[in-house]
């Protein structure tokens, strides 16, 4: 049995706080924007002001943070799902190449899109 | 039917009087190479559990039949079998919850069968010890006349884990363990986290190579099986996950703080 120390902690520390972050900010930000405000339950803010907080830097700063604790939060899980559901331990080190690194990527664009609305 | 039995009647309790069908697994390595089915008639009795049944069979019906059973209450851990589909303490599963039957009985998944209905329970065995599972005290040895007081809070931070009786109920279950023998299991997880969480114990660092390892904590999924298989309720699942968190936590320590102020 070895004992080696395993870099997995730091994985799953994204994976958990990004499971945390997408299950709380994501529900309210569907609620709001795909059903409370298309059904006029609430009046939905004008296009001026909303501009006017998405590009507010912590706006963007707090989109940046969900983009990428979803992102690794999606790799760890989809790893582990090719690893024992598909049942590919063997590929493992291939495995977490792309998906962490596919969130990685996913990290930067999201980076980009959002430096862009600036 | 008189008054008096009418009120202790239990309703909707299946008929009690008939036999059920008990499938038994068997597999004798001297004689077959592949397991296979035997089947056995037994009295269906509403205070019968399954291990009741195989009693039944071993004494009245085919001696040869062999599995493991000693206190017939739930707390030896000796008589964990696969029922119809589930591991199960064959001492507290009631063949009336399986009537009109057939109950299937078949040896602990995940281990291998060494006759019928027994298994090798070695690599149980071999884990179990490299968590430190017992009180791990300091350098300082107490004055002999000393106690180690304890709270009732801090007796409840672990009790819950101290109630697991070895039975590998939970080995059985977890998927992961299927898939990676050398993970070292709900079960020896959960004892050590006994201990981790007792006042008196001071082996955390000790248990931690171990716990904190590939096969340790990390290999685990959080699938979960393993607290729906447990007999005394003692949520191993949740010792893991507490601990992924207390190994996650000192994992950035390590990282970011120099050795003396970790």
């Amino acid at each position: 049995m070895t004992t080696k120390r395993s870099p997995e902690p730091f994985a799953w520390l994204l994976f958990s706080s990004g499971g945390m972050a997408a299950a709380m900010l994501i529900p309210v930000l569907l609620l709001l924007f795909g059903i409370v405000f298309p059904l006029g339950w609430l009046s939905a803010p004008s296009h001026d002001r909303l501009a006017a907080v998405l590009t507010h830097p912590v706006t963007l700063l707090v989109l940046f943070g969900l983009c990428v604790l979803a992102l690794f939060h999606w790799a760890h899980r989809f790893r582990y799902t090719l690893y024992d559901g598909l049942q590919l331990r063997k590929a493992a080190p291939v495995i977490a190449v792309l998906c962490y690194g596919g969130a990685a990527v996913g990290s930067v664009i999201a980076a980009f899109v959002l430096i862009r609305a600036l | 039917m008189s008054e008096t039995d009418d009120k202790h009647a239990v309703p909707d309790m299946p008929d009690t009087t008939g036999t059920i069908t008990m499938e038994v697994a068997r597999f004798r390595p001297d004689r077959e190479s592949e397991p296979s089915w035997d089947s056995y008639d037994v009295p269906l009795r509403k205070e019968w559990a399954v291990l009741d049944g195989l009693n039944h069979i071993k004494d009245q019906l085919d001696g040869t039949l062999s599995y493991r059973w000693s206190c017939r209450m739930g707390i030896c851990g000796s008589c964990g079998m696969t029922v119809n589909g589930e591991p199960k303490l064959t001492c507290s599963t009631f063949l009336t919850d399986y009537a009109p039957g057939p109950v299937r009985v078949e040896p602990l998944a995940n281990f291998p069968v060494i006759r019928d209905l027994v298994v090798d329970i070695e690599d149980f065995m071999a884990k179990l010890p490299t968590v430190k599972p017992w009180l791990v005290s300091g350098d300082e040895e107490p004055a002999e006349d000393s106690e180690y007081r304890q709270t009732p809070a801090e007796m409840d931070d672990y009790r819950r884990y101290s109630m697991c009786i070895n039975c590998m109920l939970c080995y059985s279950a977890c998927p992961v363990y299927a898939l990676d023998p050398d993970f070292i299991g709900p079960a020896a997880i959960a004892l050590a986290q006994r201990y981790n969480l007792d006042s008196r114990d001071e082996g955390n660092e000790d248990r931690r190579d171990v716990l904190a390892s590939a096969e340790g904590v990390w290999a685990c999924t959080f699938v979960g099986e393993c607290s729906v298989a447990c007999p005394k309720d003692v949520d191993p699942a949740g010792a893991i996950q507490r601990y992924k968190l207390t190994a996650a936590t000192q994992a950035v320590k390590d990282l970011l703080l120099p050795r003396g102020a970790r």
